[in-house]
Parts: C-alpha cells; structure tokens; sequence
C-alpha cells in the first residue's frame, strides 16, 4: 500500500493515495470538477481546460485531469475566480458553435449543452469569426459535421487508443484545426469501420450515426408492405437507459409490443438467427477440426470487425468463418422461407432491424449479403433511433403491456442471448460444438473464464481428449493485439472470437448516449448491460442452440442440414480485400 | 519525367530506410517528410500514403503533422517561392505596396502558385534584414530596398533566366 499523503481542497484536510491526479482525488472525495476532454479509458490530451483548479503557490490554473496530487497541496475548486475562468473557458466553446440546439439531435442529450447550464452561461459575451465547413453525409453508417465540434479529440483518440483504426486526427490548427480523416477525405473512402465508438464519446453532435427513421416511418405506413422486424440482443439490454431507467434492465417483451405498436406486421428476433449462426458456424468449426482447415477459425459477426479485417488483416480472410453475423442470416430467412411460408413474394417484404450497431447499416449496404438479387436488410435502426421512433410514436414503453415473438424464426435459446456481449459468441458455440463433436451434453455450460471485460480472454475445453484452446477479444484495439499472436503463432487457438466495439455489442456503436450522470462506455454500465443478457440466459429453460425447437424445424422444413448447399447459399458469404484510401498493396511496395 | 520521380522515390526509400535502422524511428517523421519535400517540392498524397506505410505510421497522424506546420506544401508549389515580409519595419517601409505590386504581376493570392507553376507567392514574418527593409526573399535569395516598380523589374528578370534555362 502506497503512504497516504494529505491533501486540502476548499480548506478541508483530507487523506488520499499519491499517484493519482487532482480528478481523481476529488473524484473520490466527492467533487465533481467539471470535465469535458477528459474520459477514464483515454490518455490525457488536458485540451479544453474546463477542469481547472486553483492550486495554492502556483501561478496559474492547473489542469486537474493531469496535474497530480502531492502532499500538503491546498487546493480550490470553486472560488469566485475559477467559476468565472470556466465559464469564460465554456463559453468560448459554445460562441464557435452553431446555435441549433432545438434542431440537434443531440439536444437533451449533449454535454456541452449540460456543461453551458452548470457553469451557468445565460448570454452570449462573445461573437466572433466562427467555423463553417458543412458534413461529411458519404458515409453508409458514420456521418461527421465539424462544425458541431469543439475539439475536445475524445473520437481521435477512442478511435486510435481503443480501437487502434486511426482513421481521425486533428488536422490543421488553432482555430482552423478540424477533427477528419487523412487527406481530409470522405468518411466513404476511409479506413473508418464504422464502429461509431466516435459517436458513442462524442460530446456534441459532430459524429452521428446515418439516420433513417423517417425513411422507416414512411415504410411503415405503406400498406402494400410487410414490414418485418429483428432486433438485436443488446438492444433490449440498454434500450431503457433512453427511457431514463438505470442500465441492466431487459426490455425484450416492451420492445416487442413497441414495434407493433409501430406498425410492424411481424416481429421475429435477431437471437433466433443467433441460434442459427452458431449452428453454422460449429459445423464449420467441427468440419475445420477433422478436415484439418484453416485454424484458428476466427468470428464474422461484427460488421466492424469485418470491415476492420478486410483493410488491415487481409491476409486472415481464410480464418474468418464464412457464416453471416445473424442480422444478415435472419433477413435472408425472411425474404425466402418466411416469404414462403406465408405465401408472398419477396419484394413485399420489408425487413428492418434495429442494432445495437452503427456498422450494421455499412453491412446490409454489402453487395454480397443480398439474396436473390434483393437487398437482405432494407433498413438498419440503432438503438437510439429505434428509441427515439417510439417516442416519436407516443408509444409509453415503460408502460406497455410486454408481448412475445412472432414464429417460425422469432424463438431462441439462451444461447442465443449472449450473443451480444463479449464471450457470448464463442460460449455460445462451445455449448453446441460439444454437443456435436462427442455426442455428450456439456453439463457445465457457463464458460467464466471468457466472460467479463479483461481486453483478451483465453479459456480451453476438452472434447473427446482433444483440447481446444479458444481466445476473445472486444474493441478493436485488443482485437489487433490478439491478432498479432495470431498472425506469430497460428497453431496457438483453435478459435477466435472478435467483436469490434468494448464490451461487445453491448457497448455498441448505436446504443444510448449517457444520461446526466454517468459517462460513455462506463464499465459498469457494459456490465449490467451484460449481465441482463446472461440472467435471460439462466432462466431460459432451453440454453442449447440445437435444442431450439423453431430451428429444428427450420432445418427440417427448409435447410436441410448445417452447412448443407442451401444453408450455405443462404447463410454463407466470403469476404475480399479492400483498399480505402491511404492502404497501398503489399506488392506495391516492394 | 516519371523516370525521374522513380529515382526521387527510391532515394527516399533509402532515407526512410536508413531512419528505420535507427531506435525510435517514429520521431523521424519531420525529417522523412523534409526529405520527401527536398524531392518533390511537395507533398503528393501518394508519397504520403507510401511512407506511412514503410514507417508504420497510421496515415491520419501523418496528414496531422503535415497539416500542422506551414512549411510542408500539400500542393505542388511553382519553380520560384517569393516570400513577402510582413514583418514591422517592412511593413512600415511599404511591405504592403510590394505584395500588392506582386499580387497585381503575377494574378495569385497568397499561397497560390501561378498557372505556369513559375511562382508561389508566400508572406513570411520577419527576414532579419531589417536594414534594407521592405524585403522579399525568392527561394532563398534575399531582395532588399524595393518598391512597387522594382519589384516587377525583378520579376521579369526571373522569368528571363527562365526562359533561358
């Protein structure tokens, strides 16, 4: 244990660790400096000041989210002086910032906005020259608007800290400084992956997400359509966080009836499909294992992730399995079987799906997912929008009587569930593949050492006396990490699972912004996120994906077999190399 | 021409080499980036994208840098660079009439470059010839004691050796 050292803030003694900054201090102590640059899992950039203090001895403000703590330190944090240098800090902020909060998505929802109201700015003492470079709409999922920026580089770093992308720098400067990709080119032709993490640490508006509900609620009201919807995992566990409830909360059966209320004739669950990806993708795991195939067999349903690969792993194409993430499998199933089924053409049904995911929306726009010549997803929602819709619609979700899923593919098993946090993927798929591979039921299928938030994960199994070493790794930082080893040591795991946002799905591209008190990507939140997942899990009676008995059915009535030739038509794709802007081939350099 | 752009490529090849057999290999993007402007005269986004690709340096925190220091050109710039100084005692002395002057002769803002890529026209803060201000530097050649008239004369004297050459 370090020494505690004694510190002073606002003249009372206190008695703190050392090594730990001003913030931090406080922090524990209970006073919460204003902030705004500032974030937990990012490195100190100390760029907008809204954290000063006064420190007493020292010339001038110092900045708490840097400065650290020593012993005897006298420190304010709300003299007169202070208030007034914040305030004068903030609004500098807010005098370059386009006055359209009642037009801006974030409205209600920005920490500038919180940030103006709590250091108390009601007029404007500043006008001057300010930035005017219109948005960026080129991408399918990310779009970005500078002028809605106040520079504070959380993206640039989230996005090449965290997810190691570095598609964002700040370009430029003083006052012409710009957060864009290189060459100031568009987000289209980046390396963005459309994670939307950009999005998620944002603290206005100058990341969004592609919106599409009013494309949707036009849908919606065209009766010549069947209009179909699936929704992911992780959406009912955070969805209520826009609805002003605490995290953890599983909103599955008040999202059912939501949709409904909303005007959708069917409402299935992206879990089934879930089910049915496992189902393919053990297959192909077990099919890999005997046949000696290409290992470590790697996950495809991040769409992040997938995109990720295809720029800068290219040379891992052969790992990733060829199964479609579940989004993209429910959507073929919709327009083919269930199209059947009910006895329509495909091209009246209209298959939605809200994600917890900003990618999503680049992948249902991939050429190579369509079915039939048709677009598979017409129309991806986030969790934000989905939640904004059903306010929109005056539907009072908290309230609402909860309903369940539509068959023939709305049903799943718990594993089905955990898909959408870190590790669900690859437990999900042990719980099938042992099944599958030994003929036994596995007894013990809670798999710990792959859940929670550790950056890589290992964990091994036995089948048969053959032991199977699997790895996990969320955000795309680590998932670079863990590919790495990989790439070194390719004998090292039988299979990979990756998802490209912090904590898996849960802490998606697409879900809620933080509420008042709380900040993006808390731990804790992906955690009682997650854990909604994994208690839906548990009281599932029915926790094996091949115990599902809508995919028994499934597979009796249409698909055969796993990875039989119409599975694969339908469930399968391959995946290329892409060179966005920036990325020249290996060969061209030589 | 695109033989001579292969031999400047390779040579900065050997130089981006040679940094990367150095400890720390990173903190030589400044004088990478030098190197390639020695070269090119600028800095075409296919040199960009080729060394941050030799020198594993992700090609946003390149374009970053690039962006941040006047001195790097993003565009090509013209065979002569004419910096005007702005500085105090030449501005007093009339800095202002010759920039003007130049603007007029060569019809470019500044930072442009004329159409026939001869000049770019540049302001610069300071030259440190006080003492024959207003001053103007062309490449790095110093001219002092101008006007509005002598300026153009110097001018077309430029364009002379240049046609010459």
């Amino acid at each position: 244990m370090d020494k505690k050292i004694t510190i002073y803030i606002n003249s009372k003694e206190y008695k703190v660790s050392p090594n730990q900054t001003i913030m931090q201090a406080a922090d524990h102590l209970g006073f919460h400096i204003p902030r705004l640059c500032y974030h937990p899992k990012l490195s100190i950039e100390g760029a907008c000041r809204v954290c000063i203090v006064e420190v007493e001895g020292m010339r001038n403000f110092v900045a708490s989210c840097a400065y650290p703590v020593s012993d005897g330190m006298k420190i304010h944090t709300n003299t007169q002086e202070l208030r007034r240098a914040r305030r004068d800090i903030v609004e500098l902020l807010v005098d370059n910032h386009p006055m359209d909060c009642h037009t801006c998505e974030r409205d209600g929802n920005c920490e500038l906005q919180r940030l103006a109201s709590s250091m108390g700015i009601r007029a404007r003492h500043f006008v001057g020259q300010r930035k005017q470079y219109g948005r960026d709409l080129s991408g399918q999922a990310v779009i970005r608007d500078p002028d809605k920026c106040i520079l504070c580089g959380r993206c640039v770093r989230m996005c090449s800290e965290i997810q190691q992308v570095h598609n964002l720098t700040q370009a430029h400067r003083g006052f012409d400084t710009v957060v864009m990709p290189a060459y100031n080119m568009p987000m289209a032709e980046s390396v963005c992956t459309a994670c939307g993490q950009c999005i998620n640490v944002c603290p206005t508006a100058a990341f969004l997400e592609k919106n599409y509900t009013q494309e949707l609620f036009e849908k919606l009201n065209d009766p010549n359509l069947i209009k179909v919807a699936q929704f992911a995992p992780s959406v009912r566990a955070a969805i209520g966080e826009a609805f002003g409830l605490e995290a953890g909360h599983n909103m599955e059966g008040q999202l059912v009836a939501a949709l409904r209320k909303l005007g959708f004739n069917y409402v299935f669950d992206t879990q089934f499909s879930a089910d049915l990806t496992i189902m393919e993708e053990a297959t192909e795991f077990l099919e890999r294992i005997q046949n000696k195939g290409k290992l470590p067999m790697i996950t495809s349903c991040s769409s992040a992730w997938m995109k990720c690969m295809e720029q800068f792993y290219p040379d891992l194409i052969e790992n990733i399995s060829t199964c479609k993430s579940p989004m993209s499998m429910q959507s073929a199933l919709a327009k083919t079987f269930f199209a059947q089924k009910i006895g329509v053409d495909p091209k009246k049904i209209f298959s939605v799906a809200a994600m917890c995911c900003t990618a999503k929306k680049y992948e249902a726009a991939r050429p190579e997912l369509d079915v039939e010549g048709m677009r598979a997803t017409d129309i991806v929602v986030t969790t934000r929008e989905i939640a904004w819709m059903i306010k929109s619609a005056g539907i009072d979700f908290l309230n609402i009587e909860p309903e369940t899923q539509d068959h023939p593919i709305g049903m799943s098993s718990g594993a089905g569930v955990i898909f959408g946090t870190t590790g669900g993927v690859m437990e999900a798929s042990i719980r099938t593949a042992y099944e599958l591979y030994t003929g036994q039921t596995l007894v013990d299928i809670e798999v710990e050492s792959i859940r929670g938030l550790k950056g890589i994960k290992e964990g091994k199994v036995v089948m048969d006396g053959q032991e199977i070493r699997v790895a996990v790794a969320h955000g795309l930082g680590n998932a670079c990490k863990l590919l790495d080893v990989v790439r070194k040591d390719p004998g090292r795991y039988h299979f990979v699972e990756i998802m490209g946002c912090p904590g898996g799905c849960v802490g998606g591209g697409g879900q809620p912004y933080a509420g008042v008190n709380s900040i993006p990507l808390d731990e804790d939140a992906l955690m009682k996120r997650a854990e909604a997942l994994y208690s839906i899990d548990r009281a599932k009676t029915i926790r094996r994906s091949y115990d599902n008995p809508d995919i028994q059915k499934l597979y009796k009535e249409y698909l055969q077999r796993p990875g039989s030739p119409i599975a694969h038509k339908l469930l399968h794709t391959h995946y290329k190399q892409k060179f966005p802007q920036g990325i020249i081939p290996k060969e061209a350099l030589k | 021409m695109v033989e001579m752009a292969q031999e400047k490529m390779d040579e900065l090849r050997t130089f981006i080499a040679a940094c990367m057999q150095k400890e720390y290999s990173d903190s030589y993007l400044i004088a990478v980036l030098h190197k390639a402007q020695e070269l090119f005269g600028y800095l075409p986004v296919e040199v960009m994208d080729e060394v941050a690709q030799r020198m594993n340096i992700p090609t946003a925190h390149l374009w970053g840098v690039a962006t941040f220091y006047h001195y790097f050109n993003l565009k090509p710039i013209g065979k002569y660079v004419i910096s005007v100084c702005l500085g105090t005692a030449c501005y007093v002395k009339g800095a202002t009439e010759v920039l003007e002057a130049i603007k007029r002769e060569l019809g470019v803002e500044i930072g442009q470059t004329t159409a026939d890529n001869l000049f770019t026209l540049h302001e610069a803060r300071c030259l440190g010839a006080c003492g024959i201000a207003p001053v103007i530097m062309i490449n790095d050649k110093i001219y002092g004691e101008l006007d509005a008239k002598k300026v153009v004369a110097l001018i077309n004297q430029y364009r002379k050796t240049a046609q010459v050459a």
